[in-house]
């Protein structure tokens, strides 16, 4: 019965959340361009099936995954954990906390090959490209860049380390990569950092971010709780770009292989 | 349906290599996940299949009818609207909101009370909605013009970098996530298919090189407008 009272609450905020677009979309369409949409049947069966989809999606995501997953951030941060039960240490050693960085690069990855909006612009960047980005290589290089990034951001809780250190490491290797990168894939790359952070990722990382600073002495939740995103949002535009220099890389390797074989 | 199941293999396979092999605990509500698990299955499938019904198409062809219009102004004006009427109501922002009220009120800088941590809220969701507005009409103007994005993305990072030294300790991370959370599920899709469509039906603009980037601006400016923000309240107060 929870369920079917979680489906209805859900399907009324996403469609309040669908309506300011829809208000957008379709007032300009009738008053601005004021021409009859092609197809207007299927666009309004396809809305219905994106509000239906994601209020399935939510109230699932918050059944079966949200509330172990941060009940697992909290059990994983908590000093009884770490150092085991009754023993007290003082300080904060940086190597205790393995389980934590594997935990969070590895739900990381996890929750950003779920994300519904990055599976949206991998299918219109293969689409774009005529299928020379592949869909699932575009998602796993931004998983693996939001992985380093929420291990690296646990790292900076943990050893209490200024936020702004790390993304302006992090903005000077991106500039650098920028000017040796193919131009064709420098705006997916950007594009990629701002569309990991949202539906799945953002509630299970951020409840990391908290049991972390919450149980570590010297933290405060208010104060070193936030960054985790940011973290997340900044390592998939390097990791897409590297991803694309290795392929370039490979297809030249090879093609001077071939020249060798050849002479 | 195969592809949702797919996609959501990984994080149930984390989820379930800590609780059982770290954490040895038994799952609570076994059926319950089940459930919700499929849900989510189902919820995936019917999202894909409206991505490629509605949001694609609608955003490809207001692209061609603005393209054809000809109308600059009124490209930006939907630009704008798009930008900021998603934002505005977005419920990620409207907790981040308030979190930063909170820590701004700890900080000292916003009144303890309940009515003035509510009105800092409600102008710094009003900030971030009027940047991404900013973003998208900057976005799309660059895909007419044809500029390379790096100059401007480059240019406003440094400018991120620069206002952290200046912002208020209180509001820097906050204005770091708020670029995260301003990019819905919903937007992510409706603003790309604008771009790419934009590339696409504009003579000498590639859809590869131009047509992405619209995202990337969408999560830097709020960066800079939350700091400004802060700066400004700081001062006023």
């Amino acid at each position: 019965m929870d369920i079917l009272i979680d489906l209805f609450w859900t399907a009324a905020a996403t469609i309040r959340d669908v309506i300011p677009i829809a208000v957008v979309l379709f007032g300009f369409q009738y008053l601005v361009i004021r021409r009859p949409l092609p197809h207007l049947r299927n666009i309004i069966v396809g809305f219905i099936y994106v509000v239906a989809g994601l209020t399935f999606f939510l109230v699932g995501l918050e059944q079966a995954l949200f509330p172990l997953g941060e009940l697992m951030a909290k059990q994983l941060t908590d000093p009884s954990f770490i150092h085991g039960i009754g023993i007290v240490v003082e300080g904060v050693r940086w190597q205790d906390y393995y389980w934590v960085y594997l935990f969070a690069a590895s739900i990381g990855f996890a929750s950003t090959i779920a994300e519904p909006s990055l599976i949206a612009i991998a299918i219109k960047a293969n689409q774009a490209s005529g299928g020379v980005i592949g869909i699932w290589g575009l998602r796993i290089a931004v998983a693996v860049g939001v992985a380093i990034g929420v291990a690296l951001g646990a790292y900076r809780i943990i050893t209490g380390t200024p936020l702004h250190y790390y993304i302006i490491v992090g903005y000077a290797i991106v500039i650098i990569q920028t000017t040796r990168a193919n131009r064709a894939v420098i705006p997916l790359a950007y594009d990629s950092g701002g569309v990991t952070t949202s539906t799945v990722t953002v509630p299970l990382v951020t409840a990391l971010g908290l049991g972390l600073a919450t149980t570590i002495p010297g933290r405060s939740p208010l104060i070193d709780g936030f960054g985790l995103i940011a973290f997340a949002s900044l390592f998939p535009i390097i990791t897409v770009m590297g991803y694309a220099q290795f392929g370039e890389w490979l297809r030249k390797r090879r093609r001077l292989k071939g020249e060798a074989d050849e002479i | 349906m195969a592809d949702s199941i797919r996609d959501l293999a990984p994080i149930v396979v984390v989820v379930a290599f800590f609780q059982f092999a770290v954490l040895q605990q038994p799952v609570p509500n076994l059926g319950g996940i089940l459930l919700g698990l499929f849900s989510v299955v189902i919820g995936l499938t019917l999202f894909i299949q409206g991505l490629e019904m509605g949001l694609f198409p609608i955003g490809e062809t207001m692209a061609v009818a603005f393209a054809r219009k000809g109308s600059l102004f009124w490209l930006l004006a939907f630009a704008f609207a798009l930008g900021f009427g998603t934002t505005a109501a977005e419920p990620a922002l409207i907790a981040v909101a308030a979190e930063a009220a909170k820590v701004a009120a700890e900080g000292g800088v916003v009144g303890a009370s309940e009515a003035a941590q509510a009105d800092y809220a409600f102008y710094l969701r009003g900030t971030v909605a009027l940047s991404v507005g900013a973003a998208l009409m900057l976005g799309v103007f660059r895909i007419l013009k044809g500029w390379p994005i790096q100059y401007l993305i480059i240019s406003g990072y440094i400018t991120v970098v620069i206002l952290t030294f200046f912002a208020p300790a209180s509001i820097i991370g906050i204005a770091y996530d708020s670029g995260g959370v301003t990019t819905s599920t919903i937007t992510v899709p409706l603003v790309t298919a604008l771009g790419v469509g934009l590339a696409t039906v504009i003579k000498g603009r590639s859809p590869m090189v131009d047509g992405f980037g619209l995202i990337a601006f969408a999560s830097l400016t709020p960066m800079i407008f939350v700091m400004l923000f802060g700066m400004l309240w700081a001062s006023l107060s």
